[in-house]
């Protein structure tokens, strides 16, 4: 009898030494925390995909909190929604962006732009980047190793085996940005989303002299300027005889499309054009429709 | 008992087929194509604009920094334009292109001077002509020479190694300019130790060069300080830190120079270049290239005029075989394969080799089996397989722990590892990551 009763008092003294202890500790060492804190994490999106610039959601929100002006500071997942319920939550006035979604600025498929070298070795874009200008003649396009599919934690690319190229699924992408840090060519841009997803651009990064461009891919972008003509808003430039359709001045009048010799202009989800052939049918939602010649 | 360093190391085949060839010399190229970015540092800045005439060994761009060289113009002709070619780093990058006059006596003119063993320059002298004569170490790394000689005046050096170890299979560029060339050497190391102020000089040479250290021996005047020191054949000797820990018994310290053991290296190559500018007054303008393979029909080696297509080399040498896989700048473990055969000679080719497919292909990569191989081999007491795998993960600050950048990339891992894995592929991709090179993603 005597040992259960000794072993109780121990116990129960035990426990009140260590609940004196700790209660002790956790006054002294207290850390106050703002509980707006976990009150704005509980409406960010949780991903932790580092889209905003900060390691993960818990970071940004403490930066949300601590900054006084957070007008720079913007989720691009949860996009315009939940920084307009951050605003609500904080006080602070946030800034309004429109959405937008990753675009892959190449169409050098294996048809069109041919492989002059083969590469044996780790089947990574920066690791090849690294060694040589890749396995074709064009040393501005993509590498064909899916380092930004790799990147993507929101299952929103995938390589697509015929072509050799990542395809961005456009109702997935959250515009996080991780594909295009990923990307050693830069090949991969965040373009305005626009209602129903419409969009138009270069789909090319080669800066040579167009008949190089054309020699190493058959449908890289020339630097003729014929777009420049066809564009009514000037919204297109030519640098280093690359164009570049600048999307705050571009309305998506689609003019430049049909004129540009080499197809290198790509449209997406359009409605089909009144031509006398039909365009393939937008299935997906996300299919890159080839651009047609009005001819 | 022969010296040699006493970490890791391997012995490939050595397969010096043109170990015999003398230098042959190649005739001028109707075109050269100069890249401006032929030496590790910053680019130099072209000064010759299109249609401008230029004569033989004239500056055509200009260092642009401290860590940088002249480029001087290899042939007299005239600049048909500045263009963008493919070299050997896989890109296209600046170069000027001179078509040559074929019509310019200098072009014709062989150069080749009898010796001349007389030092007449400064110590101050010499350093500066190093430097406006574009020389480089043409081991490979091509890091400016001026550079390394530059001694800061609490540095204490106490002797100048000469780099005649050649350790790459293959390449027998070193080991022929030690044949033939050999007094110019010793008189190129004179005005070394001359204008260094050191009184000792090692020239290191791998035991399987016996003719060219016997040459060494006996052309080599007593009470010069210079010695000839034969060494184990053993790969990577001719790196740096290698090299000095074997002739010497010090430790270069990690991310230090050899300067901080008072030590400074050079190749035989860089040798006979600087004696050719302090002597000759005749700038960094060609060098000797192995052109070799087992399939070729004559393999031999050449003196060629930097800017010269490689695509000559392999003409010169009975054209590219049918059974070729791959075409390499430089020697089979630490050379690079080209993309296309225009790409010109530079300062830093020491060779071409051209390897079948027996050679050429790598095998499929299979996990590790942790067999410590790649360990026991590295040079520089690292373990590949980890760093390897650190950089797959992306855990970059820990690779940098683990002294990622005191990685040579000899590739004696890759060499040995029986389950086939780019090892050393990885390792140098989380070194740019570590330098802050690249983004952070693989």
């Amino acid at each position: 009898m005597d040992s259960i009763l000794n072993s109780v008092i121990l116990l129960t003294l035990l426990g009140v030494v260590a609940g004196l202890v700790l209660y002790v500790v956790s006054k002294k060492f207290h850390v106050h925390e703002n509980p707006l804190i976990a009150q704005v994490e509980e409406l960010l999106p949780g991903a932790n995909c580092a889209g905003c610039g900060s390691p993960g959601c818990r970071s940004f929100a403490e930066k949300l909190v601590g900054s006084e002006d957070i007008s720079d500071l913007f989720c691009p997942v949860g996009g315009n929604e939940v920084m307009k319920w951050v605003s609500e939550a904080l006080g602070k006035e946030v800034a309004e962006k429109d959405p937008t979604v990753a675009v892959v600025r190449c169409q050098g498929s294996c048809e069109v732009r041919p492989k002059t070298s083969e590469y044996q070795g780790p089947r990574s874009c920066a690791i090849s980047a690294l060694i040589y200008s890749g396995e074709t003649d064009c040393q501005y396009g993509c590498l064909g190793d899916g380092d930004c599919v790799a990147a993507c934690s929101f299952d929103a690319m995938y390589m697509d085996e015929a072509t050799g190229l990542p395809v961005v699924i456009t109702d997935k992408c959250t515009s996080c940005g991780m594909c295009v840090t990923a990307c050693p060519r830069d090949i991969i841009e965040m373009r305005p989303k626009n209602k129903r997803d419409l969009k138009v651009y270069v789909g090319c990064l080669n800066e040579e002299k167009g008949g190089l461009a054309k020699k190493a891919c058959s449908v890289a972008c020339i630097g003729c300027s014929k777009c420049i003509d066809a564009c009514p808003k000037d919204a297109i430039t030519i640098e280093n005889n690359l164009a570049y359709i600048d999307p705050e001045y571009c309305t998506l009048c689609r003019k430049c499309v049909p004129v540009c010799p080499t197809h290198s202009i790509i449209e997406t989800n359009f409605p089909p054009r009144k031509v006398k052939v039909a365009p393939a049918p937008d299935t997906a939602g996300s299919v890159t429709v080839k651009p047609q010649s009005d001819a | 008992m022969l010296k040699t360093f006493p970490k890791g190391g391997i012995h490939p085949p050595e397969n010096k087929l043109t170990s015999g060839q003398p230098i042959r010399r190649m005739g001028i190229p109707k075109t050269v194509y100069v890249p401006i970015a032929q030496h590790i540092g910053i680019p130099a800045e072209i000064i010759v604009e299109r249609k401008d005439k230029v004569t033989i060994g004239q500056v055509i761009a200009r260092s642009g920094g401290y860590v940088s060289s002249n480029i001087h113009a290899p042939v007299a002709g005239t600049v048909t334009k500045l263009d963008m070619i493919v070299d050997t780093s896989g890109y296209k990058k600046q170069c000027i292109v001179i078509r040559t006059d074929e019509k310019d006596p200098a072009n014709a003119e062989v150069p080749e001077w009898p010796l001349k063993s007389e030092i007449t320059l400064s110590p101050e002298e010499i350093l500066q002509r190093i430097s406006d004569y574009g020389i480089v170490g043409l081991g490979g790394a091509t890091f400016p020479a001026h550079v390394k000689l530059h001694i800061k005046k609490d540095q204490h050096l106490d002797c100048l190694i000469v780099n005649g170890v050649e350790c790459e299979p293959y390449l027998t560029a070193d080991h022929r300019l030690m044949l033939e060339k050999t007094d110019e050497i010793l008189v190129g190391i004179r005005i070394l130790m001359h204008a260094l102020g050191v009184g000792r000089a090692i020239i290191g040479i791998e035991n399987n060069k016996r003719d060219a250290i016997e040459r060494f021996r006996e052309r080599c005047p007593k009470g010069s300080g210079i010695q000839i020191a034969a060494l184990q054949v053993k790969y990577p000797q001719g790196g740096e830190k290698q090299l000095v820990r074997a002739l010497l018994g010090r430790e270069v310290p990690k991310n230090g120079l050899p300067l901080d053991v008072g030590v400074v290296v050079h190749n035989v190559g860089t040798i006979f270049a600087i004696y050719q500018a302090v002597q000759h007054n005749r700038p960094l303008m060609e060098r000797v290239v192995t052109v070799t393979g087992k399939h070729l029909q004559a393999p031999s080696n050449f003196w060629a005029r930097i800017g010269t297509p490689i695509a000559d080399l392999l003409e010169a040498v009975g054209g590219v075989p049918e059974a070729t896989r791959k075409i390499v700048s430089g020697g089979p473990m630490m050379g690079k394969a080209l993309k296309s055969t225009d790409v010109p000679v530079t300062k830093g080719t020491s060779g071409i080799l051209v390897i079948g497919e027996e050679e050429a292909s790598r095998g499929e990569p299979r996990n590790c089996i942790r067999c410590g191989e790649c360990v026991s081999v590295c040079p520089m007491g690292l373990e590949p397989h980890l760093l390897m795998n650190l950089t797959e993960k992306g855990m970059y600050s820990h690779a940098s722990n683990e002294d990622i950048l005191t990685c040579i990339e000899c590739g004696s891992c890759s060499y040995v590892c029986p389950s086939h894995r780019p090892l050393l592929d990885y390792i140098r991709f989380g070194k740019s990551v570590v330098k802050g090179l690249t983004p952070k993603t693989a």
